[in-house]
């Protein structure tokens, strides 16, 4: 029986490694199956290198819910219109104008024949989440989350025949004279081997899963972050491509984080474990010291504020208090409240000095005022007479049961990619390289020097994934003919 | 307070409470909204008590898409399995309401509990057609009195249907139901005659024999049984009008209402039922009430069996095999009957209370 299963793991192997396969496929989330899709309806023949084992396929894609979207006019479940410019001006505000202006411009325009496609090829959308209805002109939800949609494109993929090995990590990319020929590969339970091809196309992620390359770039206090998506974005193929001198782009200090729940498990807490709680509550850090001004904006706005925030206070950490009044205004959480009917003891619950932070709470309620309360909406009821100064939504902590929360920083992704241009194609040392693409995350810093805008992550990787892909798809069928002349 | 580990992992709790955990955490990802009604429901309350809990549980169709689509699923420490967790949840509440108790649990669980009542069943019936057969008769009746067939049925129509209420009324008084108006019943008649909740939001069918892939293939089948059923049971009801009201006993000609609502009806109920087994043996056990999968499987081939001899039997008329093939039928129907409240039968009066309260909750 064991002989038999490890015979044919080693013929599945041979059936692998004995061939040269059009188009290589580094990574399962979205850009890559983007990718193998459109590289297979060429008529290429495409294998996927997908690191993760199968129940964890699909990286960071399988945990995000919508895609951002330009549309003239109503698009599937998209109503009204977000044109062009408006877009690029969203991207602008997040980014400080980190960003290329062509690439963007390429990524936003792509996008609305995007959603026909992704239709096409099994992607179902559906009205904006209850929770989220500011996003409903301008980002489309996928029916079940991305992990349906990431389920949806492996479907079509294997309708399409292409190969799909997981729990197969890419380990080097054998470039020799600006033209890639084959990858190292680990597949689980066999030994190390080498998968050759005609093209390559790279999309397995960032970097954010490898935590003593944050901790070299950020700092110590990286240790303490919680990485919200896939431990198997480890940057392993970043950091080959960027050792054998592939040009880059993003600041490689940085990464975008948010303040999440800091129960969340160290990887993969995914969406439930933001917390929306901060507006309407207090935030001390460990000494029970308010640092911030907790009612600067809406929170979607201020999510990556404090994601820095946190991770600039003592041991990353900070706490968020509400009391009674408020303890139904936001999204539930995943993780119920630490509760109890007396300030000092949530404090002492939650391991803080509970007198600093009767202080401290006795301070900020004595500089609340009087004034109208609006949850949705920036209602300017401000503290007078306290620093820092809480402007809107400051109501004094006063009615029990007091809730309180934990706060860490939560990182999304990090900055540090591959420069690409408009088709994709990556440069090593300014020269293009004859026959290697990168789509998704890997390259986003092209696009999104800094910030975040929601929904933008599946939008360069659909639009570059695609792009990659038929890019890849036209260099394998060149490279046949070049070959044979 | 803890920060280094989640409190969101399973415990060894009751299954409502298994349900709860998963709920919640279903409460703050909410990306499942569009597959049922089980979605919206939970996003309308924060708070879940044990009543909610059973609610929830009788609206899941078991459709899985919210398996496949959950980025939360084992090996992850958030364990999630909503489909099963509620699948469980669903029929502890209905053990818990069967009246009398003691007989849910068996019925429920084993399949071999079914079948042993099955041959009870024909055995009584084949007694009675041996020990009360009729002098004389036509056709049927010329196997066994009609006298006979309505003192044994009568009870064993009336008695299960009164358990049944019994049932349903600790049902509503769990989950906090109010006086039903016209309008809630035709929301939720609406969602059951074309079992929207099997539809995975986009009316690509649920994912429950081909993995993360949609297929309308069990949803067509169920449909088959219900309205399968349904004809069976308007069929004899018409018959029974005919014979007391118009006085016009059995046998009746194929153009006559309950061949022309049977027929089909037989067809219906037993192709359909075979469909639902075959398909079961192709679904993922666990994402069900696996502890229920035999007594589930005994209750789709009981239903495909009735069907079938009720068509054989009329295949028959007039020839020797009648004398085999009533009994044979009376039996199942019987047994069927008996165990409706008890078996997997009792579904669909929760699941058409659960649409009515839901129907409530939303106006
Ligand atoms: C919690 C969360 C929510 C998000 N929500 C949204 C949202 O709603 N909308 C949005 O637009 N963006 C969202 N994002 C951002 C979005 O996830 C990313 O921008 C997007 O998924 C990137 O796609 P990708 O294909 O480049 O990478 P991924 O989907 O992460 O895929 C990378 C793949 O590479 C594989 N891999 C890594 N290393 C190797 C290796 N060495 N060998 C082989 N394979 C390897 C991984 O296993 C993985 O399959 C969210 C991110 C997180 C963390
Ligand atoms: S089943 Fe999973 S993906 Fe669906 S709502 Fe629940 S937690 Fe979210
Ligand atoms: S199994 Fe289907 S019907 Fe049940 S909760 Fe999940 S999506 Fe809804």
């Amino acid at each position: 029986m064991l002989g038999r299963t490890a015979r044919r793991r080693r013929e599945a192997l041979s059936e692998i490694t004995d061939k040269v396969w059009d188009v290589v496929v580094v990574g399962g989330g979205n850009a890559a199956l983007c990718a193998a899709i459109e590289a297979a309806e060429a008529g290429c023949r495409v294998i996927i290198l997908e690191g993760a084992p199968k129940t964890y396929r699909g990286g960071n894609s399988r945990h995000t819910r919508n895609f951002r979207c330009m549309h003239q006019g109503p698009l599937s479940v998209l109503t009204d219109s977000y044109e062009e410019d408006e877009y690029f001006n969203d991207l602008l505000l997040v980014t400080k104008g980190n960003t290329d202006e062509d690439l963007a411009r390429l990524a936003i325009r792509t996008s609305e024949s995007c959603l026909p496609w992704m239709e096409a090829h099994g992607v179902r959308f559906q009205p904006s989440l209850s929770g989220t209805l500011s996003l409903g002109r301008t980002n489309a939800f996928f029916l079940g989350g991305g992990k349906a949609l990431v389920n949806a494109y492996y479907n079509t993929a294997a309708d399409l025949g292409v190969e799909v090995v997981y729990e197969a990590q890419v380990k080097h990319v054998e470039i020799e004279g600006g033209r890639f020929q084959a990858v190292a590969v680990e597949i689980a339970g066999a030994a190390p081997c080498r998968v050759e091809g005609r093209t390559i196309v790279l999309a397995s992620g960032g970097f954010q899963g490898d935590i003593d390359w944050l901790a070299r770039a950020w700092g110590p206090a990286a240790r303490n972050f919680l990485i919200r998506g896939t431990p198997y974005n480890r940057g392993v193929v970043l950091k080959d491509m960027l050792d054998q001198g592939a040009d880059t782009v993003g600041d490689p200090t940085q990464c975008h984080a948010v303040a999440i729940d800091g129960r969340a498990p160290k990887f993969d807490g995914g969406i439930v474990t933001r917390l929306d709680c901060v507006p309407f509550s207090v935030v001390v850090n460990k000494d029970g010291e308010r640092f911030y001004d907790e009612g600067e904006d809406v929170w979607p706005k201020r999510y990556a504020i404090w994601g820095r925030l946190v991770a600039a206070q003592p041991d990353q950490v900070a706490y968020s208090i509400i009391d009674a009044k408020s303890s139904t205004l936001f999204m539930p959480s995943v993780f119920p409240a630490v509760q109890s009917d007396t300030l000092e003891g949530l404090a002492e619950q939650m391991g803080l000095p509970a007198a600093k932070v009767r202080e401290t709470v006795d301070a900020f309620n004595a500089a609340c005022r009087e004034g109208d309360f609006h949850p949705t909406e920036l209602d300017g009821l401000a503290t007078d007479g306290v620093e820092p100064r809480k402007t809107n939504w400051a109501r004094p902590i006063t009615e029990p049961p007091f809730y309180g929360y934990s706060l860490r920083p939560g990182v999304t992704f990090t900055y540090l990619g591959l420069k690409v241009d408009a088709t994709a194609r990556v440069t090593m040392e300014g020269q293009k390289l004859k026959n290697v693409w990168a789509a998704g995350e890997i390259m986003a810093g092209s696009i999104l020097g800094e910030g975040y805008l929601a929904g933008f992550g599946m939008t360069i990787g659909t639009v570059f994934g695609r792009i990659a892909g038929q890019e890849a798809a036209k260099g394998a069928t060149r490279g046949v003919n070049s070959n044979a002349a | 307070m803890p920060l280094d580990h989640t409190t969101q992992t399973p415990a060894a709790t009751s299954q409502t409470d298994e349900a709860r955990r998963q709920i919640e955490i279903c409460n703050a990802c909410r990306y499942c909204e569009g597959y049922c009604s089980v979605f919206p429901a939970i996003t309308r309350q924060r708070a879940f008590a044990d009543g909610d809990i059973t609610q929830l549980a009788n609206l899941c169709h078991n459709c899985r898409g919210c398996y496949y689509a959950c980025q939360y699923t084992e090996p992850h420490e958030f364990a999630i399995n909503l489909p099963k967790a509620l699948a469980e949840a669903r029929a502890d509440s209905w053990e818990r309401f069967a009246w009398p108790g003691f007989l849910a649990g068996p019925f429920h669980r084993s399949g071999v509990a079914i079948a042993v009542a099955l041959i009870v069943g024909l055995a009584a019936l084949f007694w009675a057609a041996q020990a009360l057969k009729p002098a004389g008769g036509e056709g049927f009746y010329a196997v066994m009195s009609h006298t006979i067939m309505v003192s044994i049925f009568t009870p064993a129509f009336l008695l299960p249907l009164l358990a049944i209420f019994v049932g349903l009324r600790a049902y509503w008084r769990e989950v906090g139901g109010q006086p039903v108006s016209l309008a809630h019943l035709k929301a939720a008649f609406a969602d059951a005659v074309k079992l929207k909740n099997l539809s995975g939001g986009a009316a690509e069918g649920c994912n429950f024999e081909k993995g993360d892939r949609f297929t309308n293939v069990r949803r067509w089948h169920h449909q088959a049984v219900m309205y399968g059923f349904l004809l069976c049971f308007a069929s004899t009801g018409s018959a029974t009008l005919m014979h007391y009201l118009l006085d016009m006993p059995a046998p009746y000609g194929l153009f006559s209402l309950p061949k022309l609502l049977g027929i089909p009806g037989g067809l219906l109920l037993t192709l359909g039922g075979l469909g639902m087994a075959v398909l079961k043996t192709r679904g993922e056990k666990d994402l069900g009430a696996p502890a229920l999968w035999g007594g589930e499987m005994a209750f789709v081939l009981l239903l495909s069996f009735t069907g079938a001899s009720g068509l054989a039997l009329y295949a028959a008329t007039g020839t020797a095999a009648v004398s085999v093939l009533l009994p044979l039928h009376l039996g199942a129907v019987l047994t069927f009957f008996l165990l409706a409240p008890y078996s997997k039968m009792v579904h669909g009066f929760y699941r058409l209370a659960a649409l009515v309260r839901d129907a409530q909750q939303k106006s």
